[in-house]
């Protein structure tokens, strides 16, 4: 039977017919729906991990212990896992062990634009990388059997428009795959100097067996088209774009990108014309290809940043310049912003309100930095913003004003946040954090994390307990307050901004698009009453409206979670519609 | 059959997403090779959003560029002029009649276009515009709008109503049925309203 699938989820199909026994990731976009898919099968444990590390970590084990393990997670998460990643390497694997990993060309949904091609390389695991979802699910499968076959770990590269779009898919029953034998081998699963030198002996070894692999295995293919003239080496998404722009030309397609195979590409080299290799972010093929004296157009042609394309391809390559209309002008742009109702936007108009330098972290939240709101003045990865406001107070030292928060999501918090706060306690700092715990992951669509109390099967199980946590770790000063009571918040953080050791604020509220956040009515104005002094447009809500002359209430957007009526010197805002009315 | 590019366009929280997955299950069901791309995320926060549905005998690329759309699909205005540009000289685009202020204009620091519609038309005969949102509105919940919009462009195509009820069947929550197949004989009227 054929399906129409996701990436993602053609990924978690073939893990569950793999026979795949844990499946373990950090939510991050494009790879979240590889593990929601994997836990709507109840044969594979599946978990959201705290971090991207301990997903390893845990994946790794599971492989040890015998049982087939993937572990998923976005570009940037392979940076935090990227410790385990280096040495499971060189202990290589008891069960398959694949880590999936999906890169974001063009920045849909990321801070940064790296190219996770480096770390196959880097770490010296082999990396094969999908053009459409039927590979996804095929890929997956044979690196778990390649994996156990050349004890190593393999990671699967995905990009955004892979992992993001549909398209047909063979279905296929599991098969189970009974658990290997975990034999005590503290040659193998210890390292330590003396065994990790002998280990790294073998992994060498393992990448040349790999690389003579690559010149054979079918996951490498030359396709000869009607012509010669014209060769395209490429892999993943670009292989999609390059039949399109070049159409009937010879292609290599290599679904093995780490070990490139040297002979198959030297031989398809010298049978084309032009060689072109087309490969998004950096010229990672096209390097090894001059390394090897092969002459090949690339760079030279295509950009290094963002998302490629066939239109790209035709006008740099083949200099087809499309007949299209020009870009519309006078266009307003339309940027994403915090939802009506959404926690984060009490907090946000708070620390505006009162000047403070924000330093920020990943999420929804990041939103904050946008107008109206500017209410954040850093973000750099997750857990960031403590560090960052640490660094800030002792590079300051004793002229520091200490006019500034780190905020942080209860989600980020859990996975990178809490050692950045023991570091503030332990090196004498006074920051004040500010914890948004909304009760769930929000950004990536709703998952649940540590602090929730749900699994991601949504089964119940302990939650953390943030203000113990804070207070076992040596902060003494912890408030739990509602932003949307602004007026009790706005005390709360000045007082802990200027309290004289660290503080936690937590922000409770949670996300109002949760099912359990029951808003009800809409706020409407009182035109009477209102000077029309604009100071509601400041919380930046999509609901409260500037028509040139007046402020009205967009109806249909607005939920009712009156926010906006505390903000109002002149009562103007009134609540209407609901149980009330 | 030659492939068919439709762009849908709208702000986050209209249902693009769902409305690609019910074209991509229709065109699987009427036999041909489809790629459907998403993009989720940030964008959905209220921003705006699209989704491509490319359907023919065999698509590579899953992305739809500038003057290759074959039919735009917008449920809201501002973002049908937005994309404008990516449909085809002689491509149909079907619009739904409904403004949402983006916050540059919320804020009162742009203006929304008042001439949406006559730049829409300019140069161009396969114009549609409907309001989806008044049709939806009758049927007792806005959130079928998207629905009522792929019943219009439902006529549009080659593919049989019987075969769109069934990809509507497999794509919806079943609470939801009834109603978003009454939204799509809806729509599906309206375009016979639209026919020349």
């Amino acid at each position: 039977m054929k399906k129409l699938m996701l990436g993602n989820e053609a990924i978690a199909r073939g893990a569950y017919e793999a026979g795949v026994k844990v499946a373990t990731a950090y939510p991050g976009t494009p790879s979240t729906e590889i593990t929601e898919f994997i836990a709507t099968y109840d044969e594979i444990f599946s978990e959201w991990s705290p971090n991207e590390k301990v997903a390893l970590e845990v994946a790794i084990g599971a492989s040890f212990a015998g049982g087939r393990a993937v572990c998923s997670m976005k570009h940037v998460g392979l940076n935090v896992a990227a410790d385990p990643l280096f040495t499971v390497s060189y202990t290589g694997v008891n069960g398959g062990l694949v880590i999936c990993v999906a890169d974001d060309p063009g920045m849909h949904s990321s801070q940064n634009e790296q190219d996770s091609r480096h770390y196959a390389k880097a770490a010296k695991v082999p990396m094969l990388e999908p053009a459409d979802s039927q590979e996804c699910k095929d890929f997956i499968k044979k690196a778990l059997e390649l994996s156990e076959e050349f004890d190593t770990p393999f990671i699967i590269r995905l990009t955004t428009r892979i992992a993001h779009s549909q398209s047909l898919v063979e279905i296929g029953e599991r098969v189970e795959m009974p658990l290997k034998q975990y034999n005590k081998d503290i040659g193998k699963y210890v390292m330590m100097p003396a065994m990790a030198r002998k280990r790294h002996v073998i992994v060498e070894e393992r990448m040349k067996r790999l690389a003579s692999y690559a010149e054979e295995t079918e996951l490498n293919r030359i396709e000869w088209g009607g012509s010669t003239d014209i060769g395209v080496i490429t892999s993943g998404i670009c292989y999609q774009y390059s039949k399109e722009a070049f159409g009937d030309v010879s292609y290599l397609k290599l679904g093995m990108v780490y070990p490139l195979p040297e002979k198959l590409i030297a031989e398809f080299a010298s049978k084309v014309k032009t060689l072109y290799v087309i490969e998004e972010l950096d010229p990672f093929i096209e390097e090894f290809l001059k390394q090897k004296g092969i002459s090949c157009i690339g760079k030279e042609k295509l950009p290094v940043t963002g998302e490629y394309s066939a239109g790209l391809i035709r006008k740099e390559i083949l200099g087809i310049n499309e007949d299209t209309a020009g870009l519309q002008e006078n266009v307003p742009v339309r940027p994403p912003v915090l939802c009506p109702g959404c926690p984060h936007r009490g907090v946000f108009y708070t620390l505006r309100k009162n000047r403070l330098t924000v330093t920020g972290d990943i999420g929804c939240y990041t939103l904050g930095s946008m107008s109206p709101l500017e209410a954040m003045d850093t973000c750099v990865c997750m857990g960031a913003s403590i560090g960052v406001a640490h660094g800030m107070e002792k590079a300051l030292g004793d002229g520091d004003d200490r006019r500034r928060v780190a905020v942080i999501g209860d989600s980020t918090f859990i996975h990178s946040g809490i050692t950045g706060l023991i570091d503030i306690v332990y090196n004498k700092g006074t920051s004040t954090v500010i914890i948004l715990d909304n009760s769930i992951t929000g950004m990536t669509g709703h998952q649940p994390n540590p602090a929730t109390g749900y699994t991601i099967k949504g089964e119940k199980t302990r939650q953390v307990d943030l203000v113990k946590l804070c207070n076992a770790i040596g902060i003494d000063r912890v408030r739990v307050c509602d932003p949307f009571n602004l007026e009790e918040f706005d005390k709360v953080v000045k007082e802990e901004v200027e309290a004289n050791e660290p503080s936690v604020i937590i922000a409770q509220r949670p996300c109002a698009l949760l099912k359990t956040v029951k808003y009800e009515g809409y706020v409407r104005v009182n035109t009477e009453k209102c000077k029309y002094c604009k100071v509601c447009m400041r919380l930046g809500c999509p609901a409260i409206v500037d028509t040139g002359d007046g402020i009205i209430i967009n109806e249909a957007l607005c939920g009712g979670c009156e926010l906006c009526l505390g903000v109002c010197r002149f009562n103007a805002l009134e609540k209407a519609g609901g149980s009330n009315e | 059959m030659s492939n068919v590019s439709v762009l849908i366009a709208g702000v986050g929280g209209q249902g693009t997403l769902l409305t690609s997955r019910v074209l991509g299950a229709a065109a699987v069901k009427a036999g041909y090779d489809v790629k459907v791309s998403e993009v989720h995320g940030m964008a959905q926060r209220g921003g705006s959003v699209i989704t491509y549905v490319k359907i023919g005998e065999n698509v590579n690329s899953p992305i739809i560029e500038k003057g290759e759309a074959d039919i735009l699909l917008c449920f809201e205005k501002l973002e049908a002029l937005r994309w404008l540009d990516y449909a085809k000289k002689d491509g149909t685009i079907i619009v739904n009649d409904q403004r949402i202020d983006p916050m540059p204009v919320i804020i009162g620091r742009e203006k929304y276009p008042d001439d949406i519609i006559s730049r829409i038309k300019a140069g161009r005969s396969g114009v549609f515009v409907i309001d989806a949102l008044k049709t939806a509105k009758e049927l007792g919940n806005i959130k079928v709008l998207n629905i009522v919009m792929v019943g219009f462009l439902a006529r549009k195509t080659g593919i049989k109503k019987e075969i769109w009820h069934e990809a509507i069947r497999e794509t919806v929550k079943a609470k939801f049925l009834a109603l978003n197949l009454k939204a799509f004989d809806e729509g599906y009227k309206l375009a016979e309203s639209y026919s020349n």
